[in-house]
């Protein structure tokens, strides 16, 4: 089952990327779509099916050499099965949602043949995901890393004839690879320390690694603590986060099917899921997960920021997704690795809902993004409107505070759960880094709040503004494209209360949830001083160290930090309500009031332009000075001088030397007889 | 009495004048082939005086071999002549310069 499901899409992919002229369009798109739904469905099957324990099937051996043996495998537990429910689900919905939007695509001709291509390139990035996420060991993660950053790359420069989607796909991979370099470093940290690659040993070895010392660049350092960063600048690139996440709000150059499946819901994902995989070694890297939360945390509140003022309806939610991700690594990094998937779950979809939703605004409005041309299409596109007004109510987190303990079941939107969930484990964390990304976290709850309700404000109230044309042809989207909107409105509702209490609400239904050895047995062992020596590693789908008490604390923060990112959400609705729509000249005025700040925002905090002078402009100098300099000058002067200048003359001195006359032929012989004797002679001959 | 001296200087003095033969003479390609036999012989006068001198008929057996090849040569390099000059019609020096480069 589990391999049907693992290579359902890459035989769609292949089907569609080159059996498409055999099959035809509709074939082909046919057949990837439902490859996918029925791959979606076994991972339903396998994620309801699944007792907590861990499996491992082995597929072939991919490798030999030395100490380093690595097989195809797939290893299913817990953390793998939400994966593969969050990749499959959402990718199928895509697949399908992308036959409507991509018919008749105003980037192509008519005659020309694109659909395949681009459901070749989705199923094969489902592929590359899935075998990220079952990887048993790390090479294999990192076949499937490098697989879905080629797949990302080819769809967002899907559009290649636009120079931006180009440069967009360009700066992804770029970006992607310099945190590619700090994974690739930890696996080969690990490989060093643990003499293998495979995920059991790793985590076997973590008690040891934490114990050892390595030296890395100018120092000694703890090893894991070493390990933990190196990883996790890996999952800064493929997550988005600060320093490493300008390449994200431009990758919305590609097809918004793409922006929701890839950069929204799972590859973007795949840096959280690597910090959660990787948990027995943050467990034991505390100076490791302070840097994750604290990245996270500025994150959280830099994207969110920036998220404010942005006009680009894509670009608002790809914010907004850097945001979010910022979040669940907070809540990775304070030690509570099952609130992360929690989020990572609820944020797939009801992201995914936001950017579906939005290109079926754009769909509607004739491909325009700006959403200055938008306003009062709630009446035009009402299951649009619905469904982003679901999504607008997750993202928020809209939900009854304090349902859990009142009624006995939590209420609210999914995000709600997810959100205050990491809010309350980073209170719960009660450090230094956890009290500044509990801040961070709220004033970004405030922020997300505003900026989402701006959107909705800005496309759905208020006049019509921009092209009146494009208004008065505003179209509802078609079947295949709603039906995703309302898949996907069915989790952003009711994910969050369904799972609450399996990933956070309740201590012992995580732990059977997640397969983890139940805190009481683990401290009675120690008192007897019998097995679990501290750091006896589970074989558990995460992994909490018996010092990790956040669950608990979280569950005990007080009331107002509990009810913080509800009072935060509707500061910010108040906002937004007020900006745009008790007062829709506000905006304007208070930006010119706030000209520096505005631009600040606005321009991203001029990110893009300080790399520019910092990497690009100063690779460029080096770039030019090696090409005019030293290939132009040195290396082609070199060739051309040789064999213009010196060879030429030497021939010509060589040509004028063949008289063709015998005479001078003996002549030279004689020389030569003579020069060699005197030689001898001189040197004193064969002695 | 004549000494080991004597032979010696025959056989430069031979050796010189087949070497003066090839380069001064500009006209006739026979008369090089002549200076050629002219050197030959002169190394072989050495072979035969040191090989008496020093007691050892090995040198004297290896004149009889160069005579042999210088034989050959000679007949090889007069054929060559005589195709020559049927292709030709001159075996003149100075018109024999088909390898200028």
């Amino acid at each position: 089952m589990e391999l049907t499901l693992l290579f359902a899409p890459l035989l769609g992919a292949v089907i569609a990327g080159f059996g498409w002229r055999v099959t035809g369009e509709k074939v082909s798109m046919a057949v990837t779509t439902g490859l996918l739904f029925l791959s979606c469905a076994l991972s339903w099957v396998l994620f309801l099916g699944l007792d907590g324990t861990t499996e491992h099937v082995t597929i072939f051996r991919y490798l030999d050499s030395g100490s380093l043996s690595v097989d195809w495998g797939i290893r299913m537990d817990r953390l793998t099965a939400i994966m593969l429910i969050v990749v499959t689900t959402v990718s199928s919905v895509v697949h399908l949602y992308s036959i409507g939007y991509m018919d008749k695509d105003p980037n192509w001709h008519e005659d020309e043949t694109y659909k395949p291509r681009f459901f070749a390139y989705l199923s094969f990035f489902t592929f590359a995901m899935l075998m990220l996420v079952t990887a048993d060991n790390l090479l294999q993660m990192f076949f499937g890393w490098e697989g879905v950053g080629v797949a990302s790359y080819l769809l967002i420069g899907f559009y290649y004839r636009k120079p931006s989607a180009n440069a967009a796909a360009i700066k992804a991979f770029v970006v992607n690879r310099v945190g590619d370099l700090g994974f690739a470093l930890g696996i080969f940290a690990l490989f060093y320390l643990s003499d293998s690659i495979r995920l059991t040993d790793v985590f076997a070895a973590a008690p040891e690694i934490a114990q050892t010392r390595l030296h890395f660049l100018w120092g000694d350092w703890n090893a894991a603590n070493v390990i933990g960063v190196l990883l996790f600048i890996g999952a800064m690139g493929k997550s988005a986060q600060l320093f490493l996440h300008t390449w994200l709000p431009d990758a919305m150059e590609g097809p918004t099917p793409v922006s929701a499946l890839i950069h929204a819901a799972t590859m973007v994902t795949a840096g959280v899921f690597l910090v959660v995989r990787m948990s027995p070694i943050y467990e034991y890297a505390p100076e490791a997960a302070a840097f994750v939360v604290i990245i996270g945390a500025s994150t959280a509140f830099f994207a969110a920021s920036v998220g404010l003022v942005q006009n680009d309806i894509k670009r608002v939610i790809a914010y907004s997704t850097c945001s979010q991700l910022g979040y669940m690594f907070v809540a990775a990094g304070v030690g509570v690795y099952s609130v992360a998937m929690f989020h990572l779950l609820t944020h797939a979809f009801f992201k995914a809902l936001l950017f579906l939703g939005a290109g079926s605004v754009i769909h509607a409005m004739h491909h325009e993004q700006d959403m200055r041309a938008y306003g009062g299409l709630r009446k035009k596109i009402p299951l649009t409107f619905w469904a982003m007004l679901i999504g607008t109510l997750a993202i928020t987190g809209v939900g009854i505070p304090f349902s859990g303990e009142w009624f006995g079941v939590p209420i609210g939107f999914a995000g709600f759960l997810s959100k205050d969930a990491i809010v309350e484990s980073a209170f719960g964390a009660h450090t230094g880094v956890g009290n500044y990304a509990f801040w961070m976290t709220v004033v970004a709850a405030a922020f997300t709040s505003f900026y989402s309700w701006r959107l909705m404000f800005m496309t759905f109230w208020g006049a019509p503004k921009g092209d009146r044309h494009a208004h008065e042809n505003a179209q509802e989207s078609p079947m295949v494209m709603l039906i995703p909107l309302g898949v996907l409105s069915l989790g952003a509702v009711f994910a969050g209360m369904i799972w609450y209490n399996s990933f956070f609400g309740n201590e012992a239904k995580v732990e059977t949830f997640f397969n983890l050895p139940a805190h009481e047995v683990s401290a009675s062992a120690e008192g007897e001083g019998a097995a679990p020596l501290p750091g006896v590693v589970p074989e558990g789908a995460i992994f909490v160290g018996p010092e990790n008490k956040v669950l608990e604390q979280a569950h005990a923060a007080p009331d107002w930090a509990k009810s913080s990112p509800f009072v935060a959400m509707v500061l910010g609705f108040a906002l937004a309500w007020l900006f745009y729509i008790w007062n829709p000249a506000l905006p304007r005025r208070w930006a010119e009031v706030n000209q520096p700040l505005y631009k600040f925002l606005l321009n991203k905090w001029y990110f893009d332009e300080i790399y520019d002078v910092l990497f690009v402009r100063s690779a460029k100098a080096i770039g030019r000075f090696f090409w005019k300099k030293g290939d132009l000058g040195l290396i082609d002067g070199t060739i051309n001088g040789v064999a213009m200048g010196i060879v030429p003359w030497f021939t010509r001195w060589a040509g004028r030397m063949q008289s063709g006359y015998v005479f001078t032929y003996a002549f030279a012989m004689v020389i030569g007889i003579v020069v060699l004797i005197t030689w001898m002679a001189i040197s004193g001959g064969a002695e | 009495m004549i000494g080991l001296e004597h032979y010696l200087s025959l056989a430069a003095g031979l050796f010189v004048i087949g070497i003066f033969g090839i380069f001064l003479n500009r006209k006739n390609v026979i008369v090089i082939l002549m200076s050629i036999e002219l050197m030959l012989l002169a190394v072989n006068i050495n072979f035969v005086a040191f090989s008496f001198y020093l007691q050892d008929l090995a040198g004297q057996v290896f004149t009889l071999f160069v005579l042999t090849v210088a034989a050959a040569e000679a007949a090889i390099g007069l054929a060559i002549l005589v195709v020559f000059y049927r292709n030709r019609g001159s075996i003149d020096v100075e018109d024999i310069n088909v390898m200028k480069g």
